[in-house]
């Protein structure tokens, strides 16, 4: 779960990073309000994306006036398919430097890792790619946590920056991440001003989605993924739904599989309407899967693939099977069957519909692609 | 990584629906399931076997070292279970549990790499070895899926790696052993890992390698398989998944460049793999392999 800039900065502030006075804004006069309060100021889009400057969704106000015509503009844009929805009025902050900093997830050392550069302001791809020297990686132990000693010997000395200033913000950042699961915590720009002393300009934040429910009260200040109607009506029952452009409906079993058959379709020249899988623990569900993925109307054939692991296709069978009569599907249907309790899926298909499932997946992809032609 | 039918398993969780019924279809094909734990029911009987408070007390009632592990407890109980595990010196834990938190991931397996067990999962189906034994959920027992032999498959989902195996059982081969790694973004044996298991096992002839979009796993193995005299062919799921979206497993998403379908073809190609665009006719591409 993504958080947006004023939802994230909080977590700095409780560890002691710096970051600016600031106000959230709605509307142009909110915008005004907080912008006489504070003075000179930056209006800054509020979006879960990055980019957000080089769209447009960020702008200087020397005056309550300037700050309400930046904010009426920018709460009227959409950035990366977000609307804007409200805007974070923020003190200006001279910059001396700018740097980076940031601790996340890394699957190759399969622990947290901790970025720094001397080098900021741009995105760390571009940072990785023009600064590689100046680009610190120190893995961590989740278990031994993040000392101020091993700190020291991985961070070198940066000119114009308040050493002590600067693994203090590091260590917080680290205190950041453990305490909130975060898959990602990142300050981008990290900035020194004229005295050595640093602030947090930015900050992004991503909460683990499988850890949500050990921070209920902070999620509540996440933003939802964006989703369509059938995508949300898919969550609340429980399997992962997502809408796509093409016009052959996918009812399949496990991440891979699904995807997998999306492929094929793709390959055989064709294209999905959806990924849908019920697979893991959501194999109970074939009844609403059904019913959710022929409620896009634009899905004009449908492959039902089921390759039973943990997933047992007698029950998902048998669970598209109980829909079948109220959902009285108006295209035709491909099905392929095979895995744990693929007997029983069978009989039950032949029982219910008088047909067999295509001898393979591939079969019965070619017929779904073809039917739609 | 490969599970042998001599290894003793324990089941974490044998009590839950999912863990009974697959606990019981182990059992049936020879898996040596010596009992499992639930605190709350300790000292009662689950399929006839005991049930025991911790691994330490399942090892010291059960008179011997156990091999291995097999979790199946809900996600927030996942790290203890896995601590007990290791506590009781259990060196080979399977985890099928799937939406752990991935800092107590990060937190268990450096718990394990330092008492040098090794951990297959989080959220794989599991490890089969046909004709011998199996820890998870795979259907073993179905011979339209398995059957012994020299195909060595690694696959980071079980549904698709069921498909893969019952492809390359109705064009004839066998399989050696089935390694699932897991749909986790950080997980404890990674495709490399299964990798070199499988080029050391004298069983394994061929192997099949099953990746999917998100992460760098199939680059780091492409650079392993490099050095491999064995050949080996590949799929990797996800060419038609749109960019920036999980796609069912929390590790299969693409984020710019990093972890796209483009990336691992041409990483594994250059290493002399062979990556199909669909699944079915990785036995066929096995074939010329073989008899070349």
């Amino acid at each position: 779960m993504n958080f947006e800039e004023h939802a994230a900065k909080p977590l700095l502030r409780s560890v002691g990073i710096t970051v600016p006075e600031s106000g959230l804004a709605r509307s142009a006069e909110e915008a005004a309000a907080i912008a006489k309060r504070i003075g000179p100021c930056v209006v800054k889009a509020q979006v879960p994306t990055g980019k957000r400057g080089k769209a447009g969704g960020i702008a200087l106000a020397a005056s309550p006036e300037d700050a309400s015509v930046e904010a009426e503009r920018i709460l009227g844009m959409e950035i990366a398919g977000l609307p804007v929805r409200s805007v974070l009025v923020e003190a200006q902050v001279p910059i001396a430097k700018e740097l980076y900093a940031a601790v996340l997830n890394d699957s190759d050392t399969k622990g947290p890792l901790l970025l720094f550069s001397a080098e900021g302001g741009m995105d760390i791809e571009d940072i990785a790619a023009n600064h590689p020297d100046a680009l610190v990686r120190l893995p961590i132990d989740i278990r031994e946590g993040l000392s101020r000693a091993t700190l020291d010997d991985a961070v070198p000395e940066v000119d114009g920056v308040d050493r002590a200033a600067l693994l203090d913000v590091l260590a917080g950042l680290y205190e950041a991440y453990a305490a909130n699961d975060a898959e990602l915590m990142e300050i981008n720009p990290l900035i020194a001003n004229a005295d050595g002393g640093l602030v947090a300009l930015d900050c992004k934040f991503t909460l683990d989605d499988s850890a949500v429910r050990r921070h209920e009260k902070l999620a509540k200040s996440g933003t939802p993924d964006k989703l369509t109607e059938l995508e949300q009506r898919g969550q609340d029952i429980g399997f992962k739904y997502i809408e796509l452009d093409g016009n052959v409906g996918v009812l399949s079993n496990g991440a891979g599989l699904t995807m997998t058959t999306m492929d094929a379709i793709s390959h055989y020249g064709g294209e999905p309407a959806n990924f849908l899988e019920i697979g893991g623990n959501a194999f109970t569900l074939g009844k609403q899967a059904l019913e959710v993925v022929l409620a896009n109307p634009r899905v004009k054939s449908l492959l039902i693939n089921f390759c039973g692991a943990i997933a047992r296709t007698d029950v998902m069978t048998g669970g598209v099977l109980e829909a079948w009569d109220d959902v009285n599907p108006q295209v035709p249907v491909f099905w392929a069957i095979s895995g744990t309790g693929e007997a029983d899926a069978r009989k039950m298909l032949k029982d219910k519909l008088g047909i067999d499932p295509y001898p393979t997946m591939d079969d019965a992809v070619k017929a779904a692609v073809e039917a739609v032609r | 990584m490969i599970v042998r039918g001599s290894e003793t398993v324990l089941v974490h969780g044998i009590t839950g629906t999912q863990a009974t019924f697959w606990s019981d279809k182990m059992k049936e094909y020879g898996t040596k399931v010596v009992g499992g734990l639930n605190p709350k029911k300790a000292g009662t009987e689950h399929l006839g076997l005991p049930v025991w408070a911790s691994a330490r007390d399942a090892v010291s009632d059960h008179g011997a070292a156990i091999d291995c592990s097999c979790v199946i407890v809900p996600p927030a109980a996942v790290k203890q279970s896995v601590m007990d595990a290791l506590d009781a010196g259990i060196k080979k834990v399977v985890i099928l549990t799937e939406h752990i938190p991935v800092h107590d991931t990060m937190y268990f397996l450096s718990a394990a790499h330092e008492a040098g067990a090794s951990v297959i999962g989080p959220n794989t189906a599991g490890i089969v070895t046909p004709g011998e034994c199996f820890v998870g959920f795979m259907p073993a027992f179905n011979d339209r899926v398995f059957k012994p032999g020299s195909v060595g498959i690694i696959s980071r989902s079980g549904s698709l790696g069921t498909l893969v195996c019952l492809n390359m059982v109705q064009a004839g081969y066998g399989i050696s052993a089935f390694i699932g790694i897991g749909g986790d973004p950080v997980i404890g044996t990674t495709t490399k890992d299964a990798l070199g298991c499988l080029d050391e096992d004298p069983k394994t002839q061929a192997i099949a390698l099953v990746g999917e979009i998100g992460g760098g796993m199939e680059e780091e193995a492409a650079e392993y398989a490099k050095g491999m005299n064995k050949p080996i062919v590949s799929f990797i799921a996800g060419a038609a998944s749109p960019s920036g979206k999980k796609m069912g497993h929390a590790g299969a998403i693409v984020m710019g460049d990093k972890g796209s379908y483009a990336g691992k073809k041409a990483a594994l190609e250059a290493a002399g793999v062979t990556v199909l665009a669909t699944p079915s006719g990785l036995p066929d591409v096995l074939k010329e392999h073989l008899t070349a």
